[in-house]
């Protein structure tokens, strides 16, 4: 079926076709309207769901991991500060094995304060043992909410799916859907590892770890997600096998013969796409890669596809403030440290609070990239920006 | 309502091993509220004293499901359960009825557990709340929280030289609880074990939130020997510090009433945290605190003519 | 360094968890019962001592005991369980004066 659904309404359908047990969220633009539609879903009686309208987000994810924790398929929604608040929160989730799906609608970090779409929210929980998964538009939200569930429910890892603020959440776009039994059949009954409301076999979760164990609990939470890449191929190609719709990992765009390349994540995808068409009508030999899953590093598939480009830029939604570049640049650098031949790396930071990017400004990029490909790299500045005034 | 008979009889459900200071009040009313809970009980708790004595991996003194996760959350974590509960009820995967209780402290509770707190009762989730009062934050080493009487010396509001311990006068949270009309809150200590098992029982009778606020002596926090817990739980009740009473359909009642209230310095001299109050210079405290306790005292009863109570 | 290799050696025989892949899934306790093994009787320093012929059973050391110590068989209190007791002295305290059957003891050590 095709419906007109915005990046939000996509993600607000797949979870009610999942029909998820319990949702507890709380609003904050631009990822309010998720909540807000499935809330009349409820109201409608279309879903089975508990809804929790929760006074924070830090009690809408503590509510989420307490229902998890007793047996319920827990989703939500939030944005920005909101996942800021949940910050903490988070940890415990991933900590305790919990496989909740949060759908978070990328925006700008405070101060200053900017509801605009950009990727620091979700990058800088990037450490707190969640799957993260950028989506490119409203049809791979859709797709990937639904396989997000079923990769959290292999993993028991949690899963953020993202979309970004406004330019995917509050952006009209034709998608197509599967049926509800399609989607019921396809997520299956949520098999929990442990559940609280199992009288007859009382737990302690949550015990407190002292140095003499605290240890091994991190080693095997890190196994966890030293093994999720497996269960998101699993997902996918199972979602391939049934509904003949790809979802990748790394998608590559005019990749094969390209030495100069460009990485992003997010809705940013599309706007290259079309640069890299303009460019390739040109006769430029340039590609685009879009990064999918940001956790856990798709280390293999990054190696394979970047190893041979003689010069990639690397947009990057967020300033790390680090001195040397955000999480995007380094972690895939990083990555390539141990191929003998490597790329020449540069940082792009763009696009910060909303603030727009054109075809025009990526393929301005991809030419200076071309410029760039046969320097010395130790003389190239690697830190650069689009469109800062 | 259980006799002690029935109590006695009740499987243990706080095991000991647990590693309380010895005398510790938090965890005896844990037990106590335990063995007067309906069954099947699920229970959570904030991070805090109660948490570190009774759960270090691999051990738990816990015989029922116990979640913990986070410091500001057990109102939050009992609403996910309990919508997980009511969800899966209502699927059909769990068909009998279970009881909800969350048991946190006055930083758990009073301060940094407050929001959540406030939400999940406005939210009517079915829960009993139990909160453990010892009056600071004795986990981390004695710190003033918002339940922290004027004048107690704690590591942040210590007595010195110009300052006489904590200046401000404790939160009342059972009329904040009050205030969001729940159809049972109830104010108790572990000295009076029958009052708080029917407490515990009334509250369990209700549908939605309800709330029980426990005073339990902390030997270390308050500066008293070990054997004294249940004395100076009961001198607080004696001395009109903290009245048994109970809220229950808009009316308030007392629960117990002393027949000869003592003074408050009965109560105060057994404690370290208000020895300073026995000094010369700060005889006018003492005054001061008895005062604050009568009005308090007068203001209840009020409240419980005004119901016919 | 040898005395390092000493002290890990010792922990390694206190140690609770042989290896990470042990773990189940996610931070939890499964085994309730194993938290008898914390001994809690070795923190005492006074010792209650009972005396059936005095007690009147009316159990309110029972009541009190934040480690739940007293024993109770058959509806009858028959004793100190010094397996977990910590020797606080509530019960000695609570016991009713007119029977005072507990009394505190000096632990010996
Ligand atoms: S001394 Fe304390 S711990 Fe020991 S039995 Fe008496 S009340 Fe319990
Ligand atoms: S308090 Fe004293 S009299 Fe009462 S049961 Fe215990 S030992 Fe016996």
């Amino acid at each position: 079926m095709i419906l007109a659904k915005t990046g939000n309404e996509a993600i607000a359908y797949a979870m009610k076709q999942i029909n998820p047990d319990v949702v507890a969220a709380y609003p904050i633009t631009p990822s309010t309207e998720i909540v807000q539609i499935f809330s009349s879903y409820v109201a409608d009686g279309e879903v089975d769901t508990e809804f929790v309208p929760v006074e924070s987000e830090h009690s809408a994810m503590s509510a989420c991991i307490a229902a998890a924790a007793s047996g319920a398929r827990a989703m939500t929604a939030t944005s920005a500060q909101g996942l800021a608040l949940m910050h903490e929160m988070l940890f415990i989730a991933s900590g305790l094995r919990l496989p909740i799906v949060l759908c978070v609608v990328n925006r700008a970090l405070s101060a200053p304060l900017n509801i605009h779409c950009d990727h620091t929210d979700s990058l800088a929980s990037r450490d707190s043992g969640w799957i993260q998964i950028f989506c490119e538009d409203a049809q791979e939200a859709y797709d990937t909410t639904i396989c997000a569930i079923k990769i959290a429910e292999k993993s028991f890892l949690p899963v953020m799916v993202t979309i970004d603020g406004f330019i995917i959440s509050h952006c009209m776009q034709r998608i197509e859907v599967l049926s509800d039994e399609e989607v019921k059949s396809f997520i299956g009954e949520y098999k929990p590892n442990y559940n609280l409301l199992d009288v007859e076999n009382p737990i302690t979760l949550g015990p407190a770890c002292l140095p003499d164990s605290f240890f091994e609990h991190k080693r095997a939470q890190a196994e966890g997600m030293n093994q999720a890449l497996r269960y998101i191929e699993e997902v996918f190609k199972e979602y391939k096998e049934r509904f003949n719709r790809e979802l990748f990992i790394l998608e590559e765009y005019h990749t094969k013969d390209a030495e100069v390349g460009i990485l992003c994540m997010g809705s940013t995808s599309g706007t290259a796409k079309i640069a890299v068409d303009n460019l390739r009508g040109k006769g430029y030999q340039v590609g685009l890669f879009k990064l999918r899953v940001f956790r856990p590093i798709a280390v293999s598939y990054l190696q394979r596809s970047l190893k041979n480009l003689k010069i990639l830029g690397i947009l990057e939604r967020m300033e790390g403030l680090s001195a040397f570049g955000g999480p995007l640049f380094n972690e895939v650098r990083s990555v390539l440290y141990d191929e003998p031949e490597r790329p020449i790396i540069i940082s792009y930071v763009y696009g910060l609070g909303g603030r727009e990017i054109t075809p025009e400004e990526i393929e301005e990029v991809f030419l200076e990239l071309l410029s760039l490909k046969n320097k010395k790299r130790e003389n190239i500045e690697k830190f650069r920006y689009i469109n800062v005034r | 309502m259980k006799s002690i008979q029935d109590l006695i009889k009740e499987k243990e459900l706080f095991s000991s091993g647990h590693r309380a200071c010895a005398g510790c009040g938090e965890v005896l009313a844990v037990r106590q509220v335990l063995l007067a809970s309906k069954k099947p009980i699920v229970c959570a708790m904030p991070t805090g004293c109660l948490e570190i004595v009774s759960t270090i991996f691999p051990h738990t003194a816990w015989q029922v499901p116990m979640f913990h996760s986070a410091f500001e959350n057990a109102a939050a974590t009992i609403s996910g359960m309990e919508a997980a509960y009511q969800a899966l009820r209502r699927k059909g995967k769990i068909d009998k009825k279970i009881y909800f209780i969350a048991f946190a402290g006055d930083g758990g509770t009073h301060d940094i557990g407050f929001q959540a707190l406030s939400g999940a009762i406005e939210r009517r989730h079915s829960f009993l709340y139990v909160c453990t009062d010892n009056q600071a934050y004795m986990n981390t080493g004695v710190q003033r929280s918002s339940a922290t009487p004027q004048f107690a010396h704690t590591t942040t509001s210590p007595k010195g030289e110009k300052l006489p311990g904590k200046l401000q006068p404790r939160k009342d949270i059972m009329e904040i609880i009050i205030a969001h009309e729940v159809p049972y809150a109830a104010q108790t200590t572990v000295a009076f074990f029958h009052d708080l098992a029917k407490k515990v029982e009334k509250a369990q009778s209700y549908e939605g939130p309800t709330f029980i606020n426990i005073l339990v002596p902390c030997p270390l926090g308050w500066g008293h020997l070990p054997s004294l817990t249940i004395e100076i739980s009961r001198l607080a009740v004696e001395t009109n510090f903290w009245p048994l009473y109970e809220y229950e359909n808009g009316t308030y009642r007392l629960t117990y009433k002393p027949s000869q209230p003592k003074p408050i310095v009965d109560w105060l001299k057994l404690q370290g945290r208000f020895a300073h109050l026995f000094e010369e210079k700060n005889k006018h405290l003492l005054e001061e605190f008895q005062k604050y306790v009568d009005e308090k005292y007068q203001k209840l009863l009020k409240k419980c003519e005004l119901s016919g109570k | 360094m040898s005395n390092t290799g000493n002290a890990n050696e010792e922990s390694k025989k206190e140690c609770l968890i042989i290896s990470w892949k042990d773990l189940t899934c996610g931070a939890l306790v499964r085994d309730l019962k194993r938290i008898k093994e914390n001994k809690t009787g070795t923190w005492r320093s006074l010792k209650p001592i009972w005396n059936k012929e005095k007690c009147v059973n009316c159990y309110r050391c029972w009541m009190f005991c934040p480690d739940g110590a007293v024993i109770i068989e058959n509806d009858r209190v028959v004793g100190i369980n010094y397996d977990y007791c910590k020797g606080c002295g509530i019960c000695a305290k609570e016991c009713p004066k007119k029977v005072q059957a507990i009394i505190m003891e000096r632990e010996e050590k």
